[in-house]
């Protein structure tokens, strides 16, 4: 982080500290433009893993450090936005790279560019049909010959309601009436309206903020942003534009608590009970678990409105440019096979993108305490089976955060729907332009 | 004269290299002691700053493979004259920048003046006032975004005590700029009232003494002798400071709770000139564009600065004459 006021430092330690650096990465330089070390397959060697949020990896790191001594795995984490600019940072100055790198799956078609700059798995013994097509397209070379990324989770959606704010408002609180009565989006927001007359509890909103409830219907949508020749195609299709009024008529209802996802006040709005759904794909159960509410409300868990539809997941990469490729081509390669990752669905409630795990009886079976005993399994399984791809394109997650953003200025009445909307085409404008 | 040369030979090889390694001692080392700032300075400063001026002529940009060579000449910088964006920035720097700058050094004077006065544990409140500049922006920062929350911030709730209805501090212009600016003068008041104290202690004390005796209280020799005779370092802090708000970056971008904090805002209505270039450059992957805006904004600061410094030529006029 940059401080706000350079040049206000003397001159002599600035460069006094300078000259030391300079030197010191001249020294560093050296030593690992050497022969690396990974030619021994014993030495003693730190792997770094970077990450944007909590994989749940800790249990993972440590019996993968018992199966192998000679290896230390040390993680970081960054916000996700950051994360990935500086993964771009480092790959264009061919340094400073984790020898593990995640990219999200909204972020990758950014990288396809580079698939060269990272290590090909399918030269290092994985075979793709691991996982389904549409999860290794994206993190493929436009030809197909380069995989450089493993998958690791996905985001098969559900609807998470909170039951006892259901049964206060006079809803039905059985899961699946719940899903028979929010069939579609139209149904939501009408469902929500009835909500916020009936609830005793004023303070609590439909839904979190306009911007979450937008990424999941556009995400169901069977085109996106891009088209399948990889265009941006956020004017011409309808689907953007009718998820977006949508969305801006239940901000306009008062549906919307208004807050920021992934911000502490989100947390907050958790245990507060500021709203009473939220499109849950499965990684955000970890939300759940962080955040339960103060005043002992219980969460439960529906099908969601629209049928299927991916948000989310993430892949594994291994830059070249780190220091021990090949040790992180086998972590990789071990937190992507199917026995962790059906760990990490059981534990941590990271559903697993590898396709023969869908059907094993411990996964499609699994229930979580955490939403009163609800089927995740079965839900997250039918939902990743229901797929249809969507094309990606190289600014999608920036897209979707422009058009979020003017979601945003409606719910804090900074302006209407279609100023919004306007807006936010001059911001996708700057974006692809 | 043969005896003369005679003397003198044998004396020459003896005293000349001496002679001659302290004249070149003395007319290198200068060169060489103050030569590590300079080499530091061309490599993380001057040469930076070159190759982006270079990197703003061409059309590199991360999504387009191949794009790095391509010569576009000064066409990023047409696109950003025209550029609503740019100017919305430029809008938001300035305005951030005046509600920071103004109320923060106006402080710092007064902060100055009564640490100049004998008190018990002078030290320590003179510490005490450069605490904030050494704490980190980003824990600064993450700490005023909970005071200025929107539900559960404090200041929300200390304005509902007096029937003031919550304000979103993040929705709106004028309320995000005042959250900023409030951040930024927490942290800089201390450092320029420090400064302003060292330049009042080299004022004379005589000149209070006979101020005194004339018969003027505390605020007027404040206001006739202090203030005059901080002239110049006034201008120092306003110049140092001007430019830290045209660099305004970590405060805006931590204070934002948007899913990307470098757009400021859901409307940009608190995003600086910094963050605008960091959004173009690493957000957006425009590496030509980013570097042009960089470069307008490094522009803007040696004109703003030049303009000081004229101004500053003039007062000195002003007093000779």
């Amino acid at each position: 982080m940059p401080t706000t006021r350079p040049g206000r430092r003397t001159a002599f330690p600035a460069a006094a500290t300078a000259v030391a650096l300079a030197a010191a990465l001249t020294v560093a330089g050296c030593s690992s433009s050497g022969t690396p070390a990974q030619d021994d397959a014993n030495a003693k060697i730190t792997l770094t893993v970077n990450l944007f949020s909590d994989f749940g990896y800790a249990d993972l790191y440590k019996q993968y450090e018992q199966l192998h001594p000679n290896v230390t795995i040390k993680e970081n984490r960054a916000d996700m936005g950051a994360h990935h600019q500086n993964l771009q940072a480092h790959l264009l100055a061919g340094s400073g790279t984790a020898d593990v790198e995640a990219i999200e799956i909204g972020q990758v078609a950014g990288f396809q560019p580079q698939a060269s700059k990272f290590v090909n798995f399918l030269d290092n013994g994985v075979g793709k049909d691991q996982w389904v097509p549409s999860k290794t397209a994206p993190a493929s070379s436009t030809d197909g010959s380069v995989l450089f990324g493993l998958g690791t989770d996905m985001g098969g959606m559900a609807l998470c309601y909170r039951s006892d704010l259901f049964k206060a408002a006079g809803l039905p609180t059985d899961r699946d009436q719940v899903s028979a009565l929010l069939t579609d989006w139209q149904a939501y927001t009408a469902v929500g309206k009835q909500f916020l007359a009936k609830s005793p509890n004023k303070g609590a909103k439909w839904f979190d903020s306009a911007g979450n409830l937008f990424s999941a219907i556009v995400a169901q949508a069977p085109t996106g942003f891009y088209d399948s020749s990889g265009k941006p195609v956020v004017t011409e299709n309808p689907a953007v534009k009718q998820s977006f009024d949508l969305v801006a008529g239940a901000v306009k209802d008062g549906e919307s608590a208004g807050i920021q996802a992934f911000t502490p006040a989100w947390d907050t709005g958790f245990q507060k009970s500021q709203f009473a759904t939220v499109a849950c794909p499965a990684w955000m159960s970890y939300e759940f678990k962080a955040n339960p509410p103060t005043d002992k409300g219980t969460w439960d868990m529906a099908r969601i409105p629209g049928g299927g539809g991916n948000w989310g997941g993430s892949y594994l990469t291994v830059p070249k440019s780190g220091k021990h490729t090949k040790a992180a081509v086998d972590l990789a390669k071990w937190l992507t096979a199917p026995e962790q990752e059906a760990w990490l669905f059981k534990n941590k409630g990271y559903f697993p993108s590898d396709q023969a795990l869908w059907s094993q009886p411990d996964i499609a079976t699994h229930t979580d305490p955490l939403f009163n005993n609800a089927p995740t399994g079965k839900i997250f399984s039918q939902s990743a089976k229901d797929l249809k791809p969507q094309p990606l394109g190289a600014h999608g997650a920036e897209i979707g955060t422009a058009l979020g953003n003017a979601l945003t200025s409606i719910e804090q009445g900074k302006a209407d729907a279609a100023t919004a909307w306007t807006k936010a085409l001059a911001d996708v404008a700057n974006i692809t332009g | 004269m043969a005896a003369t040369v005679s003397a003198d030979t044998p004396l020459r090889p003896a005293r000349a290299p001496a002679a001659r390694w302290s004249r070149a001692d003395r007319r290198v080392s200068p060169y060489l002691y103050t030569a590590p700032f300079f080499v530091v300075f061309a490599l993380f400063g001057l040469f930076p700053m070159l190759y982006t001026g270079y990197v703003s002529m061409t059309g590199w940009r991360a999504d387009r493979p191949g794009s790095e060579s391509t010569w576009v000449g000064l066409d990023n910088y047409r696109t950003l004259l025209a550029d609503p964006f740019f100017w919305n920035a430029l809008k938001n720097t300035v305005g951030i920048g005046v509600l920071a700058t103004v109320p923060q050094l106006l402080l710092a004077l007064g902060l100055a003046h009564l640490l100049n006065y004998r008190v018990r544990g002078r030290t320590f409140f003179r510490l005490g006032v450069l605490l904030p500049n050494v704490t980190s922006v980003a824990a600064v920062t993450l700490i005023f975004v909970q005071l200025f929350g929107r539900d559960f911030g404090l200041i929300n709730w200390l304005f509902g005590l007096f029937g003031v209805d919550h304000i979103d501090w993040q929705a709106g212009t004028l309320s995000s700029w005042t959250a900023i600016a409030t951040i930024v003068t927490w942290r800089w008041t201390g450092y320029n009232a420090l400064i302003y104290l060292a330049a009042m202690q080299s004022v004379p004390f005589e000149l209070y003494e006979a101020a005194a005796i004339d018969g003027a209280g505390r605020w007027r020799q404040f206001r006739s002798i202090t203030v005059p005779m901080l002239r110049p370092t006034i201008l120092f802090t306003v110049i140092v400071s001007t430019i830290g708000a045209l660099q305004l970056f970590g405060e805006p971008m931590l204070f934002s709770q948007q899913q990307d904090p470098t757009t400021g805002g859901s409307q940009h209505q608190f995003q600086t000139l910094a963050l605008y270039s960091y959004n173009q450059f690493w957000g957006r992957f425009k590496y030509g564009y980013g570097a042009a805006v960089s470069w307008a904004m490094f522009l803007l600061i040696v004109v703003i600065v030049a303009v000081n410094l004229l101004a500053a030529r003039r007062m000195k006029g002003v007093d000779a004459a």
